[in-house]
């Protein structure tokens, strides 16, 4: 198998998260894995993973923040720009027009029972999203309670999500690094 | 251009606080245009989270949606703007250092630590649209199965998302 890594241009950059923005629908991190390591080979299986982590552990939307690093990798403060423009030009047109026909058309009962079938089925979606990623948490005590602290916060007490943050990241990160597994 | 300054300015904000992606933030934004401004309602809420899903591209997407409602495109670019601007600044930064520190315990400690976090934040959103988009059994109904479905098997979410569409097109969500 050709294992060789391939490094992109600013224009394949560009094109190749065009193409992730404008076919992944309900979450585009697998499409991203896709692009970048099988089929156009810009990084390999462990720099993806690498990148993926620092995707998903900074704030901010995930594949955007995979985008600004891969871009960044490659070509710096261009490269960064090239592949987020690639990533987010397409869609954002698309919902656009569809946000303009819905402000059209909303008053039409028909539309009206289409997105609430819609809203109905993407609140679900959002639902197994946190069930899949509650799957793979640790099966520990301070995990468990952080997550189920974190949830009533921003439920059950409506408390302001900064306050929430600046308490539990911090102790949570510490509870981590109390509880890490030290291989001598 | 007050609104488009607010927009900016608290979406900037939301953007270093989405621990897990837009989707780890809808509670605040939520209450940010519904309740604290009154720019939209509830249902309307869900409706441009239910659009953001059917079309392609990532989950931010329901920000650029909220932003057109509020204070059209303009309201729209400033919002995705100010969404994604102080995350992807920080990620440029620290794009390095995290490859630099790839063997540090630190640096696993704060993917374990921030993990559970995460997970309260999506179920939060989970629960508020959830709320918001089903107001009768066949909604919940509705919602449960898909989650199940979603959660269970490796179906294209799209076919799920256009069983919804069909079911309320049909007047029976």
């Amino acid at each position: 198998m050709d294992t060789t890594l391939h490094t992109p241009s600013r224009q394949e950059l560009f094109a190749g998260f065009f193409s992730v923005g404008l076919s992944g629908f309900g979450g585009v991190l697998p499409l991203a894995h896709r692009m970048l390591v099988m089929r156009r080979r810009w990084l390999s299986d462990a720099e993806f993973t690498e990148v993926l982590g620092l995707g998903q552990v900074l704030p901010g939307p995930n594949i955007v923040n995979v985008a600004v690093a891969v871009g960044s990798r490659f070509h710096g403060v261009s490269g960064a720009l090239a592949a987020v423009g690639g990533l987010m030009l397409a869609p954002l047109v698309i919902v656009l027009l569809l946000a303009t026909l819905y402000g059209q058309y909303q008053s039409l009962s028909a539309l009206r029972g289409v997105l609430a079938g819609l809203a109905s089925a993407g609140a679900g979606l959002v639902v197994a999203m946190g069930l899949r990623l509650a799957e793979r948490l640790e099966r520990r005590g301070w995990c468990l309670a952080t997550a189920l602290l974190t949830l009533a916060a921003v439920t059950v007490w409506s408390l302001p999500l900064l306050g929430v943050l600046l308490v539990i990241a911090p102790l949570a990160i510490a509870l981590a690094w109390w509880t890490r597994e030290t291989r001598s | 251009m007050s609104v488009l300054l607010s927009l900016l300015a608290t979406f900037s904000l939301f953007s270093l606080m989405a621990v897990g992606g837009a989707n780890a933030i809808l509670p605040e934004i939520h209450r940010y245009v519904v309740e604290s401004n009154g720019w939209m309602s509830g249902t309307e809420f869900a409706a441009l989270f239910a659009i953001a899903q059917a079309a392609p591209g990532p989950n931010v997407l329901v920000v650029s949606l909220i932003g057109w409602k509020v204070a059209g495109i303009p309201g729209a670019l400033v919002s995705t703007l100010g969404m994604c601007g102080p995350s992807s600044l920080l990620s440029f930064y620290v794009a390095r250092l995290w490859h630099r520190f790839r063997a540090s315990p630190w640096r696993k400690a704060i993917e374990r630590g921030l993990a559970p976090v995460t997970i309260g934040l999506v179920l939060g959103s989970a629960w508020l649209l959830s709320r918001s988009a089903n107001d009768g059994w066949p909604g919940w109904l509705l919602c449960a199965v898909t989650a199940v479905v979603a959660w269970r098997t490796k179906l294209n979410p799209l076919w799920l998302l256009g069983a919804g569409a069909l079911l309320g097109w049909l007047g029976l969500v």
